[in-house]
């Protein structure tokens, strides 16, 4: 069937030997036809190809790598691999035999012999001390009269640390001399693991991360209501005015869209600190004493405050431009089949906006849960996020497993949100400007 | 929309507090940045307005503020800074932006779905990932505290954006155009560059416009991965605020709220002009 239609389209075409259809050089038309499809694919992925390269190599790679850090661990087994061998008969109860420290000052005196930049009990103490803290000084404390030691060592080392003396040590050495380690995931969940290695939670003060988790998504929340509450009225406002006075408008919204970041932080500054613009006026006006200023800045209200007019935009852009496409003879139907103007918008109106409300709410929730520059500029103490703790852990404390484990949780909740997005309103309603 | 003759008093209620609400929202979005233009001209040093402001006594303003902006080489360097980091990634993300496009919109293009989403990602995971993850990958190749470190992140950031608004703009597409050049004998790049270049430009200059800013606004990256050699204007103007909060920052700012008026008049210009090629408005 196909055969006779291709035919009678192109009669120059020939039917040969055994009865297939060829071009004129002869080949059959089925192999030159999925040749010159071959050849098309192959441009079109010939074009992508530099950008695609070009983001797997300083994008998606760099980012795999990091997420590889939370669970790579390879400072023990890197650092004691004598001790590590020798261990594997140890019942885990006992302090180990002396072959095991002897083990370890074979250990110690092959990184005594290392050239600097390749020892690798630095990285090991600090490893150690995550887990147990006083490893770290254990750890030093022997690297430097290790070299004097002489047998039996099992004295000599419980004599230069009485941390040798603890099973504890032992037991995290024998269960972190893996490749591999679930510890910073343990820890960015706020448990630990107790004497019997058993994972539990941490002390009721030491517990961080999954309150600040709450809070992140608890702050993402409420600034995506508020930029709902705020920027409903308004897009609803600009779809129905007259194009001319809607794009004059429209500036509005769109100027504080591309102002710098940094400037509407500033400007937030500049409006709610104690010596600022509203505190100065109240204080002129009467309203409030000099000494009873509002703290509304530093703190969970600032961030909530700038980060919803940050983001408003976000909301009101997808709303405005689903709600322009809603024909207002919807409403006028309703009302005029007796629906009072409430009922009209609930059952009619509202419904039709869904769409651009679901959108414009992940947008937005997706960028705060994420955000990092307003909390860390005047979040304070209690406007503080998950990002600003990765930053912390990834510039300060330099503790980068956990950052990574703590970023991948991050990444992974926001990938799961967006998957949620595009099944829900998908990526052709995302426009700027 | 007016409101009609027959509307009860309810409904004239309703219609005037509903654009008081909706002008006073309008006023917290413009407010913050606007307050900072005449307080940029305070002659004391702080962040209210003082009394001779409020009575417009000339004494209670100044340009002292501007002349600090001016005349100090950190924020000069990172003008410079800004300008070249942010024109080196624009170059970047455009053009392999515009050639990925073109592949990504021709309907026999391979993988779409997958290849879309990984372009797409630099939009979608949070800064601090991202720079995280080159935070660790560009000193591991030794591109730490470089200019190319942060113009490579930055374009990588820009592209989706280019992608996405010359995707836009080639879904309107005519093809038969360049089956047409094609037959009247034109190569494939006189075609580009003759017929296909000139239709998709204002999309190639809004998405371009698009990855500049978002080089030039960017700072997450700039902590991370640029050195005191690659400061920014939002990386001065972080240290600003963290430091010590003097009005600089706000001359400064007044500065880049002209420089954004400025570009959402290129913007809209350019919108109008793209909509009246693909024939969507008339004139």
């Amino acid at each position: 069937m196909a055969q006779a239609d291709a035919a009678d389209i192109a009669p120059e075409m020939q039917t040969e030997r055994n009865g297939r259809l060829t071009t004129a050089d002869g080949t059959p038309l089925k192999a030159a036809l999925r040749r010159a499809e071959r050849r098309r694919k192959f441009a079109a992925f010939l074009l992508v190809t530099p950008l695609l390269a070009f983001i797997l190599a300083f994008f998606v790679f760099p980012i795999a790598q990091m997420m590889w850090r939370s669970v790579d661990n390879p400072q023990v087994v890197r650092a004691l691999p004598q001790t590590l061998e020798a261990l594997e008969d140890w019942d885990g109860e006992t302090l180990p035999s002396e072959e095991v420290f002897a083990a370890l000052h074979a250990d110690f005196m092959a990184d005594v012999g290392r050239p600097r930049a390749e020892q690798v009990m630095g990285p090991l103490a600090v490893r150690l001390n995550y887990e147990l803290s006083a490893a770290r000084s254990a750890i030093t404390r022997t690297s430097r009269q290790v070299a004097d030691f002489q047998p039996p060592y099992r004295d000599e080392f419980l004599d230069a640390h009485r941390l040798w003396d603890n099973i504890e040590l032992w037991r995290v050495i024998e269960r972190e001399g893996r490749p591999l380690t679930s510890a910073y995931y343990v820890a960015a969940l706020d448990r630990e693991f107790d004497s019997d290695g058993n994972i539990v939670l941490r002390d009721e003060n030491r517990r961080i991360y999954v309150q600040l988790f709450i809070r992140t998504i608890l702050m993402s929340a409420a600034i995506t209501f508020l930029t709902f509450a705020l920027g409903f009225p308004i897009a609803y406002y600009l779809s129905i005015l007259p194009t001319r006075y809607a794009n004059l408008l429209m500036i509005a919204v769109l100027l504080p869209f591309w102002t710098s970041l940094l400037v509407r932080t500033s400007a937030w500054i500049v409006l709610l600190q104690q010596q600022g613009v509203i505190n100065s006026a109240l204080v002129a006006m009467g309203i409030i004493g000099d000494d009873g200023r509002f703290s509304m800045i530093y703190n969970m209200t600032g961030t909530i405050v700038a980060m919803t007019h940050i983001l408003l935009p976000f909301m009101v852009l997808p709303l405005y431009s689903v709600m322009r496409t809603i024909p207002p003879s919807y409403l006028r139907a309703a009302k005029s089949l007796g629906a009072r103007p409430s009922t009209a918008f609930r059952r009619v109106y509202f419904p039709q906006t869904l769409p651009g409300i679901g959108a414009g709410g992940v947008l937005v929730f997706i960028i705060s849960i994420g955000y990092y520059i307003t909390p860390a500029l005047v979040g304070g103490q209690s406007g503080r996020m998950i990002s600003n703790e990765i930053a912390r852990h990834m510039q300060q404390s330099l503790n980068w497993g956990l950052a990574a484990a703590l970023g991948t949780m991050l990444l992974v909740g926001v990938l799961v949100l967006y998957w949620l997005f595009n099944r829900l309103v998908g990526t052709d309603s995302l426009k700027f400007g | 929309m007016a409101l009609p003759s027959y509307a009860t008093t309810g409904d004239k209620i309703w219609y005037y507090t509903f654009r008081v609400i909706c002008f006073a929202i309008f006023f917290f979005l413009l407010a913050p940045i606007l307050v900072m233009i005449p307080l940029s001209f305070n002659a004391q040093p702080f962040f209210s307005f003082t009394r001779e402001m409020m009575t417009l006594n000339p004494d209670g303003y100044s340009l002292r503020w501007y002349q600090d902006f001016l005349g100090s080489d950190s924020w000069m360097r990172s003008i410079r800074n800004s300008f070249i980091i942010g024109i080196a990634a624009t170059v970047l993300a455009t053009t392999l932006g515009t050639l990925a496009a073109l592949g990504l919109s021709r309907s026999e293009m391979p993988f779409k779905g997958a290849i879309m989403a990984i372009m797409i990602s630099p939009m979608i995971v949070p800064l601090i990932i991202s720079a995280a993850g080159m935070f660790f990958f560009f000193s591991q190749i030794g591109i730490s505290g470089t200019y190319l470190g942060v113009v490579l992140a930055h374009a990588a950031l820009g592209t989706p954006f280019v992608i996405i608004t010359v995707t836009a703009t080639l879904v309107g597409f005519d093809q038969s155009l360049i089956r047409a050049a094609a037959s009247l004998g034109a190569s494939p790049t006189r075609t580009f560059f003759k017929i296909t270049m000139p239709l998709i430009l204002p999309g190639v200059i809004s998405g371009a416009l698009f990855a500049f800013i978002t080089s030039f606004d960017e700072i997450v990256i700039v902590l991370f991965v640029a050195g005191p050699e690659q400061r920014t204007i939002p990386r001065e103007m972080w240290s600003g605020i963290r430091e010590d909060i003097s009005p600089t920052i706000l001359a400064v700012a007044s500065v880049m709220v002209a420089l954004s008026v400025l570009l959402l008049v290129v913007i809209e210009l350019l919108r109008r002009r793209s909509e009246r090629l693909r024939g969507l408005t008339p004139g």
